[in-house]
């Protein structure tokens, strides 16, 4: 297992997990998380800074730090094409040049559901400006080929809507995406438990992203390592092939030489 | 007619430059990008970059998201 690393855009990780850093209590239990999850990815949102807080205030990047972590900016709350691009490019110039980031155009506030169309728009400027483009998109394997040839350095199918925790709604999806694919296939959202992200890894998934599973659970730092436990677990089953189903039993312990 | 920072009227600084904006709103020190009427000034340009009466200006950071 020491070999089998999670390779993106060149880059290696040894962990198969990415996580996020919204909705914590505060940086210190979100930095505690990301601890005990053993990622090496954390998501970042960019937004306006408030203007006249506290320029002493602590800051996500004091706790997230970009010399510990690879941060990966993502374009959320971007509903059109033009939105997203524009984050990428602040991004870049926040991060020094970063050009690793997380493309998603959403299509609507309720399902947060994304727009493939402006999805794929977007992913062609940003590939062509050179960016690094993990994108997140619905679990089409059409549109996740279409992803993958227009440049995406991973791709990465919802399981469910963000946020909800429904878990894998369609495996079947999810493994037809994952056997077509030549980069990386990651899910990202919709996870709500290890046994979710442990059915992602068991379908050959490279990876999966999530947040809120973490950051909501009651315990969020033993979360994430539940969760951590579960995308190895997964993996390290996917590796070792299951057993086939059968629809009736077969004995475990020898039939010859029972007693009586 | 002062200038537009993130969405609000702000007066002009002194000096009237990205980095005087930065200082004015006591921003310095912090991990920021800014766009100038929709283009991205480099922070090495911030310095050289003058504002004028009316101008967009757009400061962003990172926060927590998934």
């Amino acid at each position: 297992m020491d070999q089998d690393k999670l390779s993106i855009a060149g880059k290696t990780y040894s962990s198969r997990l990415l996580v996020g850093s919204g909705k914590y209590k505060d940086f210190a239990e979100n930095a505690a998380a990301a601890e005990a999850s053993g990622a090496e990815i954390v998501t970042v949102a960019i937004r306006r800074v408030n203007l006249g807080q506290d320029a002493n205030a602590p800051n996500l990047l004091d706790f997230i730090r970009p010399d510990r972590y690879t941060l990966l900016p993502n374009t959320a709350g971007c509903y059109t094409a033009e939105d997203a691009v524009r984050t990428c490019r602040l991004a870049r110039e926040l991060l020094d040049g970063h050009r690793l980031v997380k493309l998603e155009v959403l299509g609507d506030p309720k399902t947060l559901y994304p727009d493939i169309t402006a999805t794929l728009e977007a992913a062609k400027t940003l590939v062509r400006e050179g960016f690094e483009v993990m994108v997140y998109c619905t679990d089409d394997p059409i549109q996740c080929k279409r992803l993958e040839e227009i440049g995406c350095v991973a791709v990465m199918p919802l399981a469910a809507p963000i946020g909800s925790g429904l878990g894998i709604q369609n495996r079947y999806n999810i493994l037809a995406i994952v056997e077509q694919a030549k980069v990386p296939i990651i899910v990202d959202a919709g996870v709500g438990t290890a046994s979710d992200a442990a059915i992602a890894m068991e379908l050959g998934c490279d990876g999966v992203l999530m947040n809120t599973a973490i950051a909501e659970a009651r315990n969020p730092v033993l979360m994430a390592s539940a969760m951590r436990h579960a995308i190895i677990a997964g993996r390290e089953a996917f590796l070792a092939g299951r057993m086939p189903r059968r629809r009736y039993a077969s004995a475990s312990s020898p039939l010859d030489g029972v007693i009586g | 007619m002062p200038l537009t920072v993130n969405g609000r009227p702000e007066p002009l600084p002194s000096p009237a430059t990205l980095d005087g904006l930065v200082s004015a709103l006591k921003l310095g020190g912090q991990r920021l990008a800014i766009e100038h009427n929709g283009e991205i000034v480099p922070r090495s340009r911030w310095p050289e970059t003058t504002l004028a009466e009316a101008d967009q200006i757009e400061i962003v950071r990172a926060i927590g998201g998934g």
